[in-house]
């Protein structure tokens, strides 16, 4: 999903740093958000919902709409979108999933 | 901590007003819940016909290293959450900041479209998808399908096609009179030629191709092709709606329908798609929360997007000493933001007493948002100007 040449933008020259998610280790680039991170790692479930258990990712993208809360190092509701990685960053989707 | 000017919103509105209150002496600081300078700026890229490629992230970048240049505090990741009279600006790390003046530069954000299964992940604003695209460099998906034609849309459509994205349509939102503007081909007919009238580029041309296809105009939407016309190679469907978007875990397929010459969907015409990923784009709002809480005045105006702060020729909301620029005051593109944050920032350097021949300079500031607006590549709301004049009338009524 990483766009690592574009025809306008160039090549992407960011620093590879690592990350985990759920207790797995992904790849991220130095700069990006939590949500570009994991996306590029195909990962799109950020959390569930609390009554129905249903799966929330992105939305706005902006910081605006509360969908992509995550736990990072402990502190819950964290947004994934505005929210840039750090080198061993951990972070877990919130709320329980469907059994 | 004590300033003359607390600018709230990192976009190109805030830093233009910031860089020009601060390269007249002000003490200025800037606020922004972003981690990263730029506002909507970050996921712009278009082509401009006299200037080339506009890399948003670029005019970002050059903007905030002014900022830091001129030793304005910046504070990002920081969210305003409430402002107290004159003035003391509260962030949600509990920093205050007090300042004589205040300008609120936050933006625009984006309405929604709530179609059924608009929640799965994978299904995401416009705007996200430009961000995720054109900043972090990361494909929203690889099979792409848009609800929602708009400016944003079709210039969103053609940055991810650019990336190598399949984007395989953009399509009407599914008819129901609360989205009627939007999702009746008619209406979008008549929206998309006001587009390519108002726009005397090659930026909307594409508009241009479908509307200014004699044809079509004559005849009206109820023939425009069900396959519908390709721009820039991908098809723009006006007579087709996405109903609904299925997946169990993610955004696995859509249901797509052919729209009658009334708007309404056949329903025996109803298709499956698959893709990965579905860009929603309801249009833009001025987000003005923060004006309302520091008890401006508003005015509802359609053509500006919603409802915005009343606010004089020089930027001043009711309240004395809350400025305010940029989408905020109404929705339009970057330069024009930047416009009148210059204007903003000028006005704020007068009242400190930092101009010399100050009436001067702000009227020249005030020409240049004019003149920007003219050149404006991006038509967002197309009778703008109507919503300009109505802004400046509801003011002078009120004094
Ligand atoms: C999704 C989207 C795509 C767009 N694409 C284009 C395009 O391609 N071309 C174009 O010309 N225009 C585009 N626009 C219009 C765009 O809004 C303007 O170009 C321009 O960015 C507006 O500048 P601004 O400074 O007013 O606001 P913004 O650029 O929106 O910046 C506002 C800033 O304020 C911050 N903020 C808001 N509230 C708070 C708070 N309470 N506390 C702290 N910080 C806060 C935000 O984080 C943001 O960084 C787009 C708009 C949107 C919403
Ligand atoms: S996606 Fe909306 S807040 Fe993060």
């Amino acid at each position: 999903m990483r766009i690592k040449k574009h025809p306008i933008l160039g090549k992407l020259e960011e620093k590879e740093i690592n990350i985990t998610f759920n207790g797995r280790e992904f790849a991220a680039l130095e700069g990006e958000s939590i949500a570009a991170a994991l996306l590029a790692n195909h990962i799109r479930i950020l959390s569930y919902t609390e009554k129905r258990q249903e799966p929330r990712g992105i939305y706005c993208g902006i910081g605006h709409c509360y969908e992509c809360r995550v736990t990072v190092d402990g502190e819950r509701s964290v947004r994934a979108c505005i929210t840039t990685v750090k080198d061993g960053m951990r972070i877990e989707s919130q709320g329980e999933s469907p059994k | 901590m004590k300033y003359d000017l607390v600018v709230i919103g990192a976009g190109p509105a805030g830093m233009s007003a910031a860089i020009k209150a601060a390269s007249h002496g002000a003490t200025v600081a800037i606020v922004d819940e972003n981690p990263a300078a730029g506002g909507k700026l970050l996921g712009q890229l278009y082509k401009e016909p006299k200037t080339g490629w506009w890399i948003g992230r670029e005019v970002a970048k050059s903007l905030e290293e002014k900022v830091k240049r001129l030793g304005i505090d910046y504070f990002p990741e920081n969210e305003v959450w409430a402002i107290f009279p004159q003035w003391k600006v509260l962030l949600n790390h509990g920093e205050e900041l007090h300042t004589d003046y205040i300008l609120l530069a936050t933006g625009a954000a984006e309405k929604a479209i709530p179609v059924p299964g608009w929640t799965i992940p994978g299904v995401m604003s416009i705007g996200a998808a430009q961000v995720l695209n054109n900043f972090h460099r990361v494909n929203p998906g690889k099979r792409i399908a848009i609800i929602g034609i708009d400016a944003l849309s079709l210039t969103v459509a053609n940055e991810l096609k650019l990336s190598g994205a399949q984007v395989i349509g953009i399509y009407l939102p599914p008819p129901d009179d609360f989205l009627d503007r939007i999702s009746n081909p008619q209406q979008m007919i008549a929206y998309l030629s006001s587009l390519a009238d108002a726009a005397p580029n090659h930026f909307l041309k594409f508009a241009g191709k479908v509307t200014q296809n004699e044809f079509i105009q004559k005849v009206s939407a109820a023939f425009y092709p069900y396959r519908g016309m390709k721009i820039w190679g991908i098809p723009l469907f006006l007579r087709k709606s996405i109903l609904e978007i299925e997946g169990d875990k993610q955004a696995e397929q859509i249901k797509i329908a052919k729209i009658s010459r009334d708007g309404l969907p056949e329903m025996e015409s109803v298709k499956t798609i698959q893709v990965d990923c579905v860009c929603i784009s309801g249009g833009l709002y001025p987000l003005s929360e923060l004006a309302s809480a520091a008890g401006c005045e508003f005015a509802y105006i359609n053509e500006l997007g919603g409802h915005i702060p009343l606010h004089s020729q020089e930027m001043e909301t009711t309240q004395t000493g809350i400025f305010v620029a940029g989408n905020i005051t109404g929705i339009e593109g970057a330069k024009i933001a930047m416009a009148q944050g210059e204007l903003a920032g000028t006005v704020v350097s007068d009242r400190l007493g930092l101009l010399k021949s100050g009436t001067a300079i702000i009227k020249k500031a005030q020409a240049r948002v004019e003149k920007a607006r003219e050149n404006a590549l991006i038509k967002f709301q197309p009778d703008i100007e109507k919503g300009r004049e109505l802004a400046v009338q509801f003011w002078d009524e009120r004094t």
